[in-house]
């Protein structure tokens, strides 16, 4: 199989392209023949992580890394950054404000997803400067 | 099941012709939250919901979902339904709540798989 990297850039509060890059890299590891299961796995974390930028920083990026291995994806964003990510790691915490919780986002439920279907995942954040969030997803030895 | 079937024994009324109303549908989820049914519902599920914006439908692109249900009335928004059509989504839409509507799925005979 082949490697690829790449990145997608983000705009935060353009709702209107919400969930393009998850979509793009979607159709990046379909073309790659990446087993379906993973595909999902990958596709719900980077959507989480691609709509934490949207919702809270002004802008950001997603970078993604494909080997034989694994999938790497990083997103760095300019936004508020946590103040305690622990805290931020728990179902049902979030601090979205009410018209985010309207439009059905900001439920607390992101990062703890992207922690369910990530065989790593690291948080780095500053605050007044911004998130990282970095993820693996592995590709073998069962795929 | 098919959708074109529920569609039919339902009455639903399909806001985008063009899309796919051929497909397996292999359960349903019922969620307003984006974040819930990117993590709970599964390929082939319909998704059912009072959310209109154009994001459902990214929700559903990225989950694979057979089509999403509009309850109580809702309408699409424009730009939802031109989203829709482009990434082959179907949109229907229902005057019942979600109550009534997946108590009707359920005695159709729909479970998810």
């Amino acid at each position: 199989m082949l490697s690829s990297e790449g990145v997608f850039f983000l705009t935060g509060k353009d709702f209107k392209n919400a969930g393009a890059a998850s979509s793009s890299l979607k159709g990046i590891l379909e073309g790659m023949g990446i087993p379906a299961a993973t595909i999902r796995r990958v596709a719900i974390a980077a959507f989480e992580a691609e709509m934490n930028t949207i919702i809270y920083a002004v802008a950001g990026m997603m970078n993604y890394f494909i080997t034989p291995e694994m999938i790497k994806i990083r997103i760095q964003d300019m936004g508020p950054g946590i103040p305690d990510i622990d805290q931020a790691m728990k179902e049902g915490y979030s601090t979205a404000p009410d018209y985010i919780r309207e439009m059905g986002f900001g439920s607390g439920m992101g990062l703890p997803n992207i922690k369910r279907n990530a065989d790593a995942l690291t948080v780095n954040s500053i605050v007044g400067e911004g998130t990282t969030v970095e993820f693996f997803i592995n590709l073998t030895p069962c795929d | 099941m098919k959708l074109q079937e529920i569609i039919d024994s339902l009455s639903l009324k399909v806001e985008t012709p063009a899309a796919d109303l051929g497909r397996e549908v292999n359960g349903a989820y019922v969620s307003d939250m984006m974040s819930d049914v990117m993590g709970n519902a599964k390929d082939g599920f319909l998704w059912i919901t009072i959310q209109v914006h154009l994001n459902i439908i990214a929700v559903a692109s990225l989950k694979n979902l057979s089509g999403i249900i509009l309850v109580n009335s809702r309408v699409p928004a424009e730009d939802t339904l031109k989203k829709a059509i482009a990434e082959n989504i179907p949109i229907m839409t229902t005057p019942l709540s979600a109550f009534d509507l997946v108590g009707l799925l359920y005695g159709l005979g729909l479970r998810c798989r």
